[in-house]
This record gives C-alpha cells, sequence and structure tokens, in this order.
C-alpha cells in the first residue's frame, strides 16, 4: 500500500512532459478496472470476457448524462456507475450460474450486445464515429491539464486498491476464495455462494463503470471500441498477465500491457506481432503472472 | 412470401454450415486439450487468404484450396507444439489468454505477410444465381453447405472407424484411461490442432468468395464459432452442427424479419436465453461436479 502511494508521489519525478503523464494516467486508468476485475477472476475465479462491456456503458452514460441532460459531471459519473450496478446485479444472477467456458461465452455475448447497440444507436450515441464529452468540473472547478488529471486518477487508483485489499481480508473475502476452491466445499461451510458472486460482480463492474467515466471525461471524446470484445480481452489479459490473485499484479499487469503498445509505435508494423508474442511468451514461461512469479523467485533468493 | 422465407433459410443454411465447420474446430481441440482456441477464427482467415494468394500466383483452384488447408493446418501444428504444449499444466484462464495472444501473433503476421485490404476469391462455379422456389441462390452457397456435408460425413467415419480417430475419442473421454491402454495422448494433442486448422481454412475457403477475406476476418468468425460450439454444447460433435446451423438460421431470420442492424444481438441474446435454461447447451452433457 505505501509502496503503492510512494510510487504515484514519486512517479511525476521521471514524468518529462506530458506525452508520459498522459500514458501514466491510461495506465491508473486501466488499473482500476483491473483491480476490480481480479476480484472477480483472481479471487473469486469467474472469468467475464465482457466487463468493457461495463466500461464503455459507464463512459457513455456519464457523458450522456452530462452533455444531454445537464447533470454535473460529480453526480453523472456515480449515477451512470449506479445504472451499470442495477445492470449488473439484474444480469447478474442467471449469468453467474454458468460455468468456466459457459460464464466466458455468456459474459462475451453481454459484452458484445452492449457494444453492437452503442454502435447502431447513433441518434444518441454517435455512433461509430463516438461522441464528444462535456469537461470535467467538480464544484465549479474544472479539471484540465495532465498534472491535474494525474493527481485525481492516482488518488482514485489509490481508494480501488484500499477497497480492494480491505475487501480480501474482510469475512467476503475469505468467502470468495473459499467459492474459488470449491463451490460445494464453500456452500456446505454456509458461504451463500450466489450472493458473494453477484456481489463481486456488480462491484466489479462498478469499478469498471467509474473508470469507463473518468476515461471518458479525461479524453474528452468516447467511441464504441471503449465497449468492444478487444478490449474486454485486453482488461483480463492485464490481470492475468500481472498475476492473478493478486492486487499489485493487477496494477503491473494494467502497467505493462498500456505501455508496450506505446512503445511499439516505433515499429508500427510489428505491433501486432511483437504484442502477441509478448502475450505467449510471458504466459508460458510465468504461467501465474508477473508479480507471483516475482515474489516466489525473491522469496527463494532471499531464503 | 414462401420464396422469401426459402430465402432466409438459404442464407441461413449457408452462414450455419460455416460456423458448425468452425464450431467442430473448437470442440475438437477441446476435446483434445481442455483448450478453447481464441485462435480458431485465424485459421480460417489464413485459409481464405492462403487460397487468394495462391490463385493469384497462378495455381488452379483445386490447387490452391488444398494448398491453403495444409498451410492453415502447418500452422495449427506449429501452435500447438510452440505454444499450446509448452503451457499444459496451466490454468484454463491462462491457456485462453495463450490462444488470444496467438491470434494477435497471427493477425499481425498475416498483415506482414499480405496486406491490409479486403481480398475477393472467385467463387467455384460461376455467380449466376439460381432460381428455387422463388429465390435466388448463389451457386456458392450450395457449394458450402454441400461441402459441409461431405466434410461432416468424411469426420464421421473418421472417428467411427478409423483407428487414429477412435483414439481421439478416447482421449476426449478420459485422458488417464486412454495413456494406460498405449494411445499417445501428446500426439492425438497435436494432430488435434492441425485437424481443427484445416477444418477452419475449408471454411475460410468456402466463404471467401461470398464475404470476401482480409486480415482481420477470421475475428468474428471466431467468436460466431465460439458462440455455436457453446450453444450445442462444446465438445459435442452433434452439438457443434446442430449449434453453427442454429446460429445461422436464428441470425439470417432475425435479420430479416427484425433488423439486420441487430441480427447478431438477436443471435447472442438468444444464446443467453438457451444459456440460463439449459447451463450446458443443447446437446451437451450435463455435468455434475466432483466434490
Amino acid at each position: 500500500m505505501a509502496a503503492l502511494a510512494l510510487v504515484i508521489v514519486l512517479a511525476p519525478l521521471v514524468l518529462a512532459n506530458d506525452y508520459f503523464y498522459d500514458v501514466a494516467i491510461l495506465v491508473g486508468l486501466n488499473a482500476i478496472v483491473c483491480v476490480g476485475l481480479n476480484l472477480l477472476i483472481g479471487y473469486a475465479g469467474q472469468i467475464s470476457l465482457g466487463h468493457a462491456g461495463f466500461f464503455g456503458l459507464g463512459a457513455y452514460g456519464s457523458a450522456l448524462l452530462c452533455s444531454r441532460y445537464g447533470v454535473p459531471p460529480l453526480a453523472a459519473l456515480p449515477l451512470a456507475a449506479a445504472g451499470v450496478a442495477v445492470l449488473a446485479f439484474a444480469v447478474g444472477r442467471p449469468i453467474l450460474r454458468l460455468k468456466g467456458h459457459y460464464l466466458a461465452m455468456a459474459t462475451l455475448g453481454l459484452g458484445v450486445i452492449v457494444s453492437i447497440v452503442i454502435a447502431n444507436e447513433d441518434r444518441i450515441t454517435g455512433g461509430p464515429d463516438g461522441m464528444a464529452v462535456p469537461p470535467f468540473t467538480v464544484l465549479g472547478h474544472l479539471v484540465q491539464g495532465e498534472q491535474a488529471w494525474y493527481w485525481l486518477v492516482g488518488a482514485c487508483l489509490f481508494v480501488a486498491v484500499w477497497l480492494a485489499l480491505n475487501l480480501i481480508e474482510s469475512p467476503a473475502g475469505r468467502a470468495l476464495r473459499a467459492l474459488h476452491g470449491s463451490e460445494i466445499a464453500a456452500e456446505v461451510v454456509g458461504i451463500d455462494s450466489a450472493r458473494r458472486k453477484l456481489e463481486v460482480f456488480v462491484l466489479s463492474a462498478v469499478f469498471a463503470a467509474l473508470a469507463g467515466g473518468l476515461t471518458a471525461f479525461y479524453s474528452g471524446f468516447v467511441t464504441p471500441d471503449k465497449a468492444s470484445f478487444l478490449h474486454s480481452v485486453e482488461l483480463v489479459t492485464m490481470v492475468v498477465f500481472g498475476g492473478m490473485a493478486s492486487t499489485f499484479g493487477a496494477v503491473v499487469g494494467a502497467a505493462v500491457l498500456t505501455i508496450l503498445p506505446q512503445a511499439l509505435t516505433a515499429v508500427r508494423e510489428y505491433e501486432m506481432v511483437v504484442f502477441g508474442a509478448v502475450m505467449m511468451a510471458t504466459m508460458i514461461f510465468f504461467p501465474r503472472g508477473a508479480v507471483p512469479t516475482l515474489e516466489s523467485w525473491l522469496r527463494r533468493r532471499s531464503s | 412470401m414462401s420464396g422469401q422465407w426459402v430465402q432466409f433459410l438459404a442464407s441461413g443454411l449457408t452462414a450455419g454450415s460455416i460456423y458448425a465447420l468452425v464450431a467442430l474446430g473448437f470442440s475438437i481441440i477441446f476435446n483434445a486439450s481442455r483448450v478453447i482456441n481464441f485462435a480458431q477464427g485465424e485459421f480460417v482467415m489464413i485459409g481464405g487468404m492462403s487460397a487468394v494468394s495462391l490463385v493469384a500466383a497462378g495455381a488452379p483452384m483445386p490447387l490452391a484450396i488444398a494448398g491453403a488447408v495444409a498451410v492453415a493446418a502447418v500452422v495449427g501444428l506449429l501452435l500447438e507444439r510452440l505454444a499450446v504444449g509448452r503451457a499444459r499444466s496451466a490454468d484454463v484462464v491462462t491457456l485462453i489468454i495463450i490462444t488470444i495472444g496467438a491470434s494477435i501473433f497471427l493477425r499481425g503476421l498475416a498483415q506482414l505477410v499480405w496486406d491490409k485490404r479486403i481480398h475477393a476469391l472467385a467463387p467455384l462455379s460461376g455467380d449466376t444465381p439460381i432460381e428455387f422456389f422463388g429465390a435466388t441462390i448463389l451457386p456458392q452457397s450450395l457449394w458450402v453447405i454441400g461441402v459441409t456435408i461431405v466434410i461432416v460425413a468424411a469426420l464421421s467415419w473418421f472417428f467411427r472407424r478409423t483407428l487414429p480417430g477412435k483414439a481421439m475419442l478416447a482421449t476426449a473421454c478420459n485422458r488417464t484411461a486412454a495413456q494406460l491402454v498405449g494411445i499417445e495422448v501428446r500426439t492425438v494433442l497435436f494432430a488435434s490442432f492441425g485437424l481443427a486448422a484445416a477444418l477452419g481454412a475449408a471454411a475460410g475457403v468456402l466463404i471467401a468468395p461470398i464475404t470476401f477475406t482480409s486480415y482481420e476476418a477470421g475475428i468474428m468468425l471466431g467468436l460466431k464459432g465460439f458462440a455455436a460450439a457453446i450453444l450445442g454444447g462444446i465438445g459435442s460433435f452433434p452439438g457443434a452442427i446442430a449449434g453453427g446451423l442454429l446460429l445461422g438460421l436464428l441470425e439470417s431470420l432475425g435479420a430479416g424479419y427484425v433488423s439486420s442492424a441487430y441480427k447478431d444481438v438477436i443471435a447472442f441474446l438468444i444464446i443467453l436465453a438457451v444459456l440460463f435454461v439449459r447451463p450446458d447447451g443443447i446437446l451437451g452433457a450435463v455435468r455434475s461436479e466432483r466434490v
């Protein structure tokens, strides 16, 4: 926790210009989604290939509330997230009855449906061209410029990690890990696994929606790409890459996989090939993810 | 009215046959390795693009088709040998990420080897539409449906009557037991990737004259194939075929009678509804969890 705070506070020392700040902000926003998604995938053991749908709904929801209905941004953000929470709650119960690949398919379907609806309802959402998002104001003060956004996103990430770590150490977190091990065994010791799964599903959807809303306000523009299947896949990859069931792993995964494509822009034609190869190689050689592998290596060195 | 209905039926069966072939590939690999191969759609793309290149290089159509299927099969075998086979002890989610990485890698490679443009492949027997009960059907549609029937018959013979086919089924049924009776499980896994890739490539070659092909053509076809396999019950061969045809028909009827922009939404909504009622797919085995 202290380490994360230190990184957030000290990072500006190496962020030489606005471009670096921009990348750091994107890392922070993705990390918020991944911390939530990691609770679902890493701790509760339920995969979701549709979280970009929640991300997109959070982004478009905040943007529309703001631009169409004149809701102040600070209220639009939680309102959109609340809407996403209601949706996740409604679809969560039947979806979470499914297991393994069937769950992957159902969440994927959900995400695809959301992204097609967003792309098709062009009178409301601007369709494939996307829509402009009003600037972000807090109590009448305009938040603008990379530095201001950096501190805002950094603070949000810090709170998200703090919440996740607290949840994991609470009885609810232990219940999640128990049902990851064996759902039936968890129920035998009195855990309402359906309810626990639903709660963490809704929580992770809210994290995604909030990050989506913030992303929309930050970039001032939102396109249906944000809700696409490929974005869902990217998010899951970040979680698995960093290491499942590791909150800091989720942050590291988000950082590496956000920075990598930026670093690869120098070799544009080879970007996809290198990105795919790195993904495969990491998963083959460090199947448990970067952070858990590094941790056990350090432990072995020190003993 | 009835002509319109026949029209939707024909286009649904055409798309459905393609989905069925892709879904069979998903099921074959799943049975051998419990892996959902998200790179399955890229085999379809590689098949279509290779055929386009071979024809452009002057190869006669039958040779181009055989070559395209062979190229994809080699890529499939390499994928197993170099990537998936090396991480067999890994978690299911980890394996999914490996195959997603492979699909991005293959798409990037296709972009380098070929280009980003959309290519057309000449139909197998002209493009004069055939009148049929008031509907107009492209000859290529008949090829798609016909060749799919032949492939399914051949596969069924392979799995029922030949020793390698039976060995694959046995491995799918129980890996340890198969190993105990002397089946090289490792080889079965290897071969299943080649077979699945060849099926995907065949689908890619068949559909390329109708929908065209590009380095991105595999994404949606792969997703649809996965959806079809899940709809029918993953790992079940009759399920994959039924799921593929059903998905094709649903899409075509949805596009025709409700909204063409929302045909994918309709298809996915119905899949979700089916999964809520039957969480193991239409023809999937109902499993119980061992504690």
